[in-house]
């Protein structure tokens, strides 16, 4: 009776050291792609970044060299955009539910903000072609900054929102007590405490949308050259590297491969620079 | 010192703050929080009005009827519609269990030192753009999948159905991997979240009456997120659904309904992606709108039911935790 006790207990021993063993194998794998795709990028991609990458515009089939300047410029100008869009919606979005909103109504908000996010991002380059390339009868980079930007109100209003809620209430007290009206107790005081909360919110969006390619497919559609006009249709780096993903040719390969190493270096720095952001708080708003 | 004085008055003689000011700001704020509800119905209403023409022409038929060819205007959506619901399941399949047990591994097993790095990681994982994972799809794990993995498939587990016939390498079930691996970040991080909330009670609990760790785990603490731990796996389908360029770089882009899942297929997302420059009449794009309408439609429900999981979790624990 006893030996049989102390071998169920070593059974159920072994079986939490399995379960512990099992569950780091699955840890392993998830981030397994990670070093997979690292790997293959430096490998593929890095002999060919060089000074031309950055500084001259794509080479026509045949003719070997040239780089992506247009489509890193590109990438510039529609981010540009879609901050304008996507920033001031997002931040004072941010600012009703988490100082003005009641329970109710925030909780609906919030919802409606979530399944937002959940939209599927090629859905956004539908409806701004239906709203803005079908209208003006043209891709431009006008209609892919939008789609971007409406793909960043939601998620810069939840981290907006999620930072301000951190501030104390003593600071509002305090400003209010001075007789500070509530509109700049919140934009001086509750905004200015939280202000680096927020720009981590933006850095983060802009590095979420940095790298899609769905909604910009037929709304900024690419260009092989400089863009003049914000009207006309603009290159970008993640539309750049789908296209010479899917040609035949060896040498867009090769800068299909350069031209991803470059936006994932960009993404990761802005992460890193959010980490360095966030550094010094206590809560961490990932 | 009656100067003094008098300045002390005068200054409680200042007006109290602008109302107008006060209110004019906060209607401006909540002006901005409603975009979030006006760009659903935006959505929903362009969608509707790009494909009126379609819905009208076809009716459910564009639903229940496979051919898809667009020089005689005849549509029908089930190729892909199958195409998204079988990779978007093998996905699943895939990406379920490898999640759960990270998230376990992350909150309950893990030595504390590793937790935060791993973490970050994950993060990193979900960071990479879809289209440069579709890139390293292409030129890396296809050629991979299609001289190791796939004929050992078809040599064992030929007899099943579901691995025969001719290897491209680009098929349904490479679409299905790299859709799983494009939301084993987002299932991650969300039952991690799930079981950082269980109460450290449960576990102490369970631990009291000389549970092991992973009796811990599995009475106390799995038990009790159940709930959140399913709407992780809803909002991971909701993803899968919707996830596009990956998957339209390694499915084939072939509108068929094959048993085998090394046959070519299709998504929903994909075929928008691939065709809408190239709808070169009106009824095609209408189709393809309607193909943008169907798709809202079945990532919408899925994040609904994935987020009404998560919050009704989130009030029924606070209110147990009271």
């Amino acid at each position: 009776m006893m030996a049989l006790r102390h071998d169920n207990h070593s059974w159920r021993k072994i079986k939490s050291a399995l379960a512990s063993a099992l569950s780091m194998l699955a840890a392993v794998l998830v981030i397994a792609p990670l070093g997979l795709v690292f790997f293959y990028l430096l490998q593929k991609g890095a002999g060919s970044v060089n000074w031309h990458f950055f500084t001259q515009l794509p080479k026509p089939v045949g003719e070997a060299g040239g780089g992506m300047a247009n489509a890193i410029a590109g990438t510039g100008e529609l981010l540009g955009i879609a901050s304008l869009i996507g920033i001031p919606i997002g931040v004072l979005g941010g600012v009703y539910l988490a100082e003005y909103g009641s329970a109710r109504s925030n909780w609906w908000l919030r919802f409606v903000a979530d399944i937002l996010n959940g939209v599927p991002s090629i859905t956004w380059g539908v409806v701004v072609y239906g709203m803005v390339v079908l209208t003006f009868k043209s891709f431009s980079a006008y209609a892919g900054g939008l789609a971007l930007g409406f793909m960043m109100i939601p998620l810069i209003m939840r981290t907006t929102e999620e930072v301000l809620l951190l501030v104390p209430n003593g600071y509002r007290e305090a400003s209010l007590a001075l007789g500070i009206s509530r509109w700049k107790t919140i934009v001086h005081i509750v905004m200015k405490t939280a202000s680096k909360g927020i720009i981590t919110g933006i850095l983060l969006a802009l590095a979420r949308i940095a790298g899609e390619t769905a909604p910009l497919l037929f709304t900024a559609f690419g260009n092989r050259f400089w863009n003049r006009n914000l009207a006309e249709p603009i290159a970008a780096l993640p539309l750049q590297i789908f296209s010479y993903a899917i040609s035949p040719y060896e040498d867009w390969h090769r800068q299909a491969w350069a031209g991803a190493l470059v936006l994932v270096v960009g993404i990761f720095v802005i992460n890193v620079l959010v980490r360095f952001l966030t550094r010094d708080r206590t809560v961490r708003i990932l | 010192m009656p100067a003094v004085e008098g300045r002390a008055h005068a200054k409680l003689e200042v007006p109290p703050p602008s109302r107008f000011a006060d209110k004019a700001f906060e209607w401006l704020t909540l002006a901005m929080a409603l975009a979030v509800v006006l760009l659903v119905i935006l959505v929903g209403w362009q969608l509707a009005r790009g494909s009126s023409a379609a819905i009208q022409k076809f009716g459910f038929h564009f639903l229940a009827t496979s051919t898809w060819d667009p020089v005689a205007e005849q549509f029908g959506a089930l190729p892909f519609i199958y195409g998204t619901v079988v990779s978007s399941l093998i996905a699943l399949l895939i990406a379920v269990p490898l999640s759960i047990a990270t998230a376990i591994y992350l909150t309950e097993l893990a030595p504390l030192w590793i937790r935060q790095p791993l973490t970050s990681l994950i993060e990193m994982l979900a960071a990479i753009p879809s289209v440069i994972l579709g890139l390293w799809g292409i030129f890396v794990m296809i050629p991979f999948l299609r001289d190791y993995p796939f004929p050992f498939l078809k040599k064992y587990l030929g007899w099943s159905g579901l691995f025969t016939g001719p290897i491209y390498g680009v098929s349904m079930l490479a679409g299905g991997i790299i859709i799983a691996i494009m939301i084993l970040p987002i299932i991650t991080s969300v039952s991690r979240e799930i079981l950082r909330s269980v109460p450290n009670l449960q576990r102490e609990a369970a631990y009291a009456l000389g549970a092991t760790r992973w009796e811990v785990t599995r009475i106390a603490v799995l038990s009790y997120a159940k709930r959140g731990l399913f709407g992780a796996v809803i909002l991971g389908l909701g993803r899968a659904l919707g996830e596009t360029m990956a998957v339209t770089m390694v499915i084939g882009n072939t509108p068929q309904i094959a048993t085998s899942l090394f046959a070519p297929g299709y998504t929903l997302a994909s075929v928008i992606a691939n065709e809408f420059t190239e709808a070169t009449t009106d009824l095609y794009l209408e189709a393809l709108f309607e193909i943008g309408l169907v798709l809202f439609g079945i990532t919408i429900l899925a994040n609904l039911i994935g987020q009404l999981l998560l919050r009704t979790l989130k009030t029924s624990s606070g209110t147990r935790g009271a």
